[in-house]
């Protein structure tokens, strides 16, 4: 038999038909995410229309800024020759005729170059500690830098930072020594206990005899003479330095199965989160004379920085506690299997993991610490925020400036406090260990 | 713990008290309380030693004393004849007010907030970030500053309201005026007013306790009501309608309550170059709650956020399967369990927003840091009285408020066996 002809057979594959319009490219996104049902029509408008009104307002007030001036008025006459009679802008010459007084405070301006090389070398510091894949060596000076910071900001002897920094070598040598004699708890205790001692009665002497001998010295500057953001950094930095193991230390504390010691870390962590920095600041300015000997007086930045690293420790003895807590009990148990001694468990079992799960938390006390480094103009040190602006303000050039100001420090802190919450997040995608 | 398995053969040895792992504990924590306790001596005896020196001790008698300086906004009756104690009140008073409204605030603008970021609405969400960043990153201090800016700089005067064609108007159907020194908004005015209640020295409104009374019995009948349609439904499977009962639960007493005040609005009018009528609210108070609101708000909305997130899609999956309706699905599904993670952080950002209202000295609002450890401080040289009552005052709201939202907290845990 034969065809006549052949059925029909198709042989190659149809090309898709195109989506419907409505279901494809832009339009497709604009309904699904823009106008997928009437609550979120009414929302879209609302939304674009805020940042309509916003932008309109604000945007060309900022692009109408001078940024060539000598004063407030003459930015004014500025603005007005060039866009008409009424019309306001930014006053930007501000911010470039007293950016040094924002960074710097009253600080000796032909000494600016101590607190710059003070935060390049900060910046060399600290990114081995953030960064795990520079050299391991590079630790070694984020452990020196804060006696380098220290002389470079305020000046004086070298030998005093040089002497503060031998006590870690007294107690090493200490420990060294008393070790094989008596044993590994009493070295420990030596180390800590030798240390102590040779701050509190021999380096001060010892720096002294070494600075007639060989005096090697900078300018000093007084605390008062700080301001801006070398003070907001000098703070903030040295707070997250000291509160971290402050605030674990107080954490163990608080899980500790010892009776005193827990109530005493219970105590002083609620103590401390039950009352606003602000008082905490004040005590520190108005009434720490008090209560140490009579005749003493201690520089008003360092009784500051202690107030806040004490205050920044509760908050963060009370997130690694969290962390601490959300650890399987079996992790501990695990421990004391392979028998490990406390200090071993925490160190390699319990910590790593506690201090990861509470990076979040950790970061974002930090941040909160560094924001209120503000705090500090209300015991009259000069914050950026408002102790320097007020200085400003005071002078006749620049009185009635108002919104430059704040814009310029608020983008700054929040580019800082932006970024650790961005590392933040960095650190914990790459600690993250579970497969999900 | 390392646990010593074999009774050492001898007595107790001093060598014992570092190594046995028996008495190590003990050893350490008389260490610590000696070396705590030698602090503590330490400093008080520098105490006694530096009031010895000044020639004075501790002394809270100044609270008793004439105040002589004025508050401008005060709760309670108060002129410069008052004494300390009662501008201590008043500060106390202005503390809790603008923490309680701007906890309210905060809730409400902080719960929006973190909603709307999970929306699917590309526009809402977005905005939602960036002002969650916005706020967070930014410290508080500059928000306050920032806002009374506005409310002084940019704000019109009173008599720029005046005219036929006025430079500025009033917002909000005509009730609300905002000027650059202060808000006027539209306030109740009672006809019949019961006065006031003079207990000793305390004196109570007795129109708010009146009003207070109302609320709270409102909601507790409410409650009744609800508990017992729920039993009703437990037993019976029937629900009874409640929708009536509970709005005249919540909304009878307290409208009878104004009805028997003879209560009317008052709105703020223009009289001369000033508003009269109404109420006029500092800016000061104003701006310290709208930035404390927006700052905390801010917090709240990635708080609520996390708590919706941490609740698995499969809760709402399996409510849909069981029939229930969204509505249902929301109220008695998903909240239970997002509230659970949301709380605990939501205590502390109460917490935070009522230490921080302590940020008033920077716009001049009179609260507690303003009068006691204030213009007090200063008047009376009295520093380190002022200040430990000053502590131990914000101590005690801390614990209060903690207190009051760990037993809610409690209500609302996991009830595991």
């Amino acid at each position: 038999m034969k065809a006549t002809s052949a059925p029909f057979v198709r042989r190659e594959m149809l090309a898709p038909a195109a989506p419907p319009i409505t279901e494809a490219g832009a339009v497709k996104w604009l309904r699904e995410n823009l106008f997928s049902s009437p609550l979120n029509v009414i929302l879209t408008v609302l939304g674009v229309g805020a940042v309509v009104y916003l932008v309109s307002h604000i945007a060309p007030w900022m692009l109408r800024g001078v940024w060539n001036a000598g004063s407030l008025s003459e930015c004014r006459q500025i603005i007005e020759a060039r866009y008409g009679e009424g019309v306001t802008g930014a006053c930007w010459a501000l911010i470039r005729e007293r950016w040094p007084q924002y960074l710097f405070g009253f600080y000796p301006s032909e000494l600016y170059w101590r607190p710059v090389l003070a935060f390049v070398l900060m910046l060399v510091a600290i990114a081995p500690v953030l960064f795990d894949a520079l050299p391991r060596k590079m630790l070694w000076f984020a452990l020196v830098y804060p006696a380098i910071g220290f002389w470079l900001l305020w000046g004086g002897s070298v030998w005093v930072p040089v002497m503060a920094l031998a006590g870690f070598g007294v107690g090493y040598g200490a420990a060294k020594i008393v070790q094989p004699i008596a044993g590994a708890i009493l070295g420990g205790i030596a180390a800590v206990l030798a240390p102590v001692l040779w701050w509190l009665f021999l380096s001060g002497p010892a720096a002294e005899t070494l600075q007639s001998v060989l005096p090697i010295a900078l300018q000093e500057v007084r605390s008062r003479e700080f301001g801006g953001f070398i003070l907001a950094f000098t703070i903030g930095f040295t707070g997250i330095a000291f509160s971290l193991p402050l605030g674990v230390l107080l954490a163990l504390g608080r899980q500790s199965d010892m009776f005193i010691v827990n109530k005493l870390s219970v105590g002083f962590i609620e103590f401390i989160r039950g009352v606003p920095l602000i008082t905490l600041l004040f005590t520190a300015s108005l009434l720490l004379n008090y209560f140490l000997p009579p005749g003493t007086d201690f520089d008003i930045i360092l009784r500051v920085i202690i107030m806040v690293v004490l205050f920044a420790a509760a908050y963060i003895a009370e997130v690694v506690r969290g962390g601490l807590a959300a650890l399987p009990r079996g992790q501990y148990e695990a421990a004391d299997a392979l028998g490990l001694d406390y200090i071993k468990a925490q160190r390699l079992i319990i910590m790593p993991q506690a201090l990861k799960i509470s990076i979040p938390g950790i970061v974002s006390t930090f941040i909160g610490l560094f924001k209120d480094t503000t705090l500090v103009v209300f015991v009259g040190l000069l914050d950026p925020l408002k102790g320097i602006t007020d200085a400003v303000r005071a002078s006749t050039d620049w009185k009635g400036v108002y919104w430059e100001p704040y814009i310029f420090v608020g983008a700054i802190f929040f580019i800082i406090c932006f970024g650790m919450s961005r590392y933040s997040m960095y650190l914990e995608n790459k600690l993250k260990t579970d497969h999900r | 713990m390392a646990v010593v398995t074999d009774e050492p053969k001898a007595g107790f040895r001093l060598g014992m008290l570092i190594y046995d792992t028996r008495y190590r504990s003990i050893t350490i924590q008389i260490v610590v309380l000696i070396l705590v306790m030698a602090g503590v001596a330490w400093l008080v005896d520098n105490l006694l030693r530096n009031l010895a020196v000044l020639g004075r001790g501790i002394d809270f008698s100044f609270l008793g004393n004439r105040s002589g300086y004025d508050i401008n906004q005060t709760l309670v009756e108060y002129t410069n004849d008052s004494t300390h104690a009662r501008a201590t009140l008043v500060g106390l008073l202005n503390t809790l007010l603008v923490a309680f409204l701007g906890c309210i605030a905060a809730t409400v603008v902080g719960v929006l907030a973190g909603v709307l970021r999970l929306s699917k609405n590309w526009v809402i969400a977005r905005l939602m970030t960036v002002y969650v960043e916005v706020f967070r990153n930014i410290p508080l201090l500059l928000w306050i500053l920032i806002i009374f800016a506005v409310f002084t700089e940019a704000l019109p005067a009173p008599n720029a309201f005046r005219g036929e064609n006025p430079a500025a108007s009033m917002v909000l159907f005509d009730t609300v005026a905002f000027t650059n020194r202060y808000t006027a908004i539209p306030w109740l005015i009672f006809d019949n007013s019961m006065g006031w209640l003079t207990l000793g020295s305390v004196y109570l409104n007795i129109d708010l306790v009146l009003i207070v009374a109302a609320l709270v019995g409102g909601f507790f009948a409410n409650r009744a009501i609800l508990r017992r349609a729920k039993r009703i439904q437990e037993a019976t499977g029937e629900r009874p309608t409640t929708w009536w009962q509970s709005i005249l639960a919540l909304f009878g007493p307290i409208s009878a309550v104004f009805l028997f005040l003879g209560t009317h609005v008052d709105a703020p009018a223009l009289q001369g170059f000033n508003f009269t009528g109404g109420l006029q609210v500092s800016n000061s108070l104003v701006a310290l709650w709208l930035a404390l609101t927006l700052y905390t708000a801010a917090f709240i909305a990635e708080i609520v956020r996390a708590g919706i997130n941490a609740v698995s899609k499969g809760q709402s999956e399996a409510a849909f399967a069981l029939g229930l309706r969204p509505g249902r699905t929301m109220s008695l599904v998903i909240l239970p369990q997002a509230l659970r993670v949301i709380i605990p952080p939501l205590i502390s950002q109460y917490l935070n927003l009522t230490k921080n209202s302590s940020l008033a000295i920077a716009v001049g609002y009179m609260d507690l840091r303003g009068t006691l450890g204030g213009i007090t401080l200063n008047q009376t040289g009295r520093g380190l009285e002022a200040m430990m009552l000053l502590m131990l005052i914000y101590l005690v709201i801390s614990l209060i408020i903690s207190g009051t939202m760990n037993i809610y907290n409690n209500s609302v845990r996991l009830k595991e066996r």
